[in-house]
């Protein structure tokens, strides 16, 4: 596309690109109206902001400690995953036998099927253990479901690293241990961390099973906000502000980490 | 040491996703068979194959197939087409390229149920929404979307969630074009097209696989944005299965029914997933 004119590129390329972004510039802006202001008609551009409608929605329904649960949830079930995952990935990666590629692709297929298949199943069982509505659930619930695409994500990272470097390696006698800690590690260190954070996104997002399974206790974020979907009336500006709130820290985490993320879940099949 | 260490190492995450799957998948399978009905507390009476006779003969259960196929379908279009169109746009330097790849990734990163909300209040509302106003603003009759065009409104919402996904791939595997290849190809008289035809969607079709397989993999099973918009409806025009589940097992709560209803899409899933392996796992080794 180099031969169209400069300028006729980047208007394009904007204005598609603002017409993207609008519904979340929009939510960002009635955040900050009154709840008149929000549904007036024609829309307006230009008022006074407020900033009522964020201590509202902390009053209303603790934000905080919706916002605790899923920093919690998501940062553990990140670590937890990871603690599986890497040393599945690693073995398979550098262990590679015949059936490496059917169980890789059989842990995809866990993660294909719906949710909702297994949620009377898990909803029973996490009753059953008291698990029902505790950030312990919620975080084991985020890692299982997560697990497939992390084992996938780190082994098409393992498998990049070259078996020469390895067998460099253990020809100086170096153990298991050691191999892990100064060669895998290292030079895995981008992939570990492209698969957290995509992990960290994920369970942020997470809203099937934070729905179902939790409540008034470990509610996630995802969940409150969907608490605001009852049609009792338009409350657009504090429904705005509570999912300003929701969104912001991962959007902003997203936009620091959005090179290695994308990198990540290409599964190393784009360079 | 040679072949058991590698086991130690893959054996917590193969059994935890196996029993991940397996305790659930045989609950499942013996509340399919039962009169399982969480507002008739009881003997759990052997029924047979009856639960899978009521779900297959729901009116609803052929709707929600073709709806979530046609769910999956067209946003795979959209996303793959529009995502490609949107990376040859802004592949070459432009001012504030920086700025606009920030601003066109963000979508992905919204939680579904704000992206929910978000759409059917504000952006969707008859009345006092973006589109209803723009619509106005032109002399139009505003669109009822959510009523009038229930699944094409989920369609979009989930859309606009995954083409920055897409779009940032083919950047990614843009940036990797060979410039010399490109360049021969001006030189000999290549036009915008050709350039396209033998060059660009050449290069494009492993991010493409790779879109087209993470796509599947997530929105086969859509659930938040139709459980906060319209909840399934009008009547039954935006149920996928898995909403059709849940609407068996919680709000009609007959859990042996859900439960013959959530063998079938596990069957949808694991064909989807051959599939998958067939078609595009191979380009991913």
């Amino acid at each position: 596309m180099k031969h169209l004119p400069l300028v006729i590129r980047s208007i394009a390329a904007w204005a598609v690109t603002l017409l993207l972004f609008f519904p979340l510039f929009w939510l960002f802006l009635t955040a900050f109206k009154t709840e008149l202001q929000a549904i007036s008609v024609p829309p307006q551009l230009i008022f006074a902001p407020t900033l009522e409608n964020f201590t509202e929605v902390q009053e209303r329904s603790d934000y905080l400690l919706y916002a605790k649960n899923s920093f919690i949830t998501s940062v553990l079930s990140t670590l937890l995953g990871l603690l599986i995952a890497a040393p599945a990935a690693y073995s398979m990666a550098f262990f590679r036998t015949r059936k490496t590629r059917d169980l890789l692709m059989w842990m995809l297929s866990t993660k294909m099927m719906p949710a909702v298949g297994a949620l009377v199943p898990v909803y029973v069982m996490a009753q059953s253990s008291g698990l029902l509505d505790t950030l312990t659930g919620l975080t084991i619930v985020f890692t299982m479901s997560n697990l497939p695409i992390m084992v996938w994500m780190l082994y098409s990272y393992f498998k990049d690293i070259p078996p020469d470097i390895l067998e460099a390696a253990r020809m100086d006698g170096a153990g298991i241990w050691n191999e892990f800690r100064y060669v895998i590690l290292p030079l895995g260190m981008g992939g570990m961390a492209s698969t957290g954070l995509l992990c960290l996104v994920l369970s942020w997002n997470e809203a099937f099973w934070s729905l179902n399974l939790s409540a008034a206790k470990a509610g996630t974020l995802a969940a409150l906000i969907a608490s605001y979907s009852s049609p009792e009336g338009l409350f657009w500006a504090k429904l705005s502000a509570a999912s300003l709130l929701a969104i912001a820290p991962i959007i902003v985490f997203g936009w620091f980490s959005q090179k290695q993320l994308v990198q990540g879940l290409t599964f190393g099949a784009v360079k | 040491m040679k072949r058991f260490l590698p086991r130690v190492l893959f054996a917590p995450a193969v059994i935890s996703l196996f029993l991940w799957m397996i305790v659930p998948l045989v609950m499942t399978i013996y509340f399919s068979f039962v009169r399982y009905n969480l507002m008739q507390p009881g003997d759990k009476e052997w029924l047979g194959l009856a639960n899978y006779h009521f779900f297959v003969t729901d009116p609803d259960f052929g709707p929600a197939i073709s709806n979530t196929l046609l769910l999956l379908g067209s946003v795979i279009v959209l996303t793959v087409v529009l995502g490609v169109l949107l990376a040859l746009l802004v592949n070459e330097p432009f001012p504030g390229r920086g700025i606009v790849r920030v601003l066109l990734i963000s979508p992905f990163f919204v939680m579904p149920t704000v992206n929910a909300l978000l759409w059917k209040h504000m952006m969707m509302n008859p009345i006092y929404g973006v589109l209803a106003q723009v619509w106005m603003f032109f002399g139009l009759h505003p669109v009822d979307w959510l009523t009038d065009f229930p699944l094409g409104s989920v369609i979009t919402m989930v859309a606009w969630q995954w083409l920055p996904f897409a779009c940032l791939i083919f950047i990614t595997s843009l940036q990797s074009m060979d410039r010399d290849q490109l360049e021969a190809a001006g030189m000999d008289g290549a036009n915008a097209f050709q350039k396209f035809w033998y060059l660009y969607l050449p290069h494009l079709a492993r991010p493409m696989a790779v879109v087209i397989m993470i796509e599947m993999i997530f929105l086969m099973s859509v659930f938040a944005e139709i459980f906060t918009t319209t909840g399934g409806g009008p009547g039954n025009e935006s149920t996928n299965i898995a909403f059709l589940i849940f609407k068996q097992a919680l709000m009609n709560f007959d859990v042996g029914v859900a439960s013959a209803g959530a063998l079938f899409a596990v069957v949808l899933a694991n064909i989807a997933a051959v599939f998958l392996i067939r078609m595009i796992g191979k380009n991913l080794d």
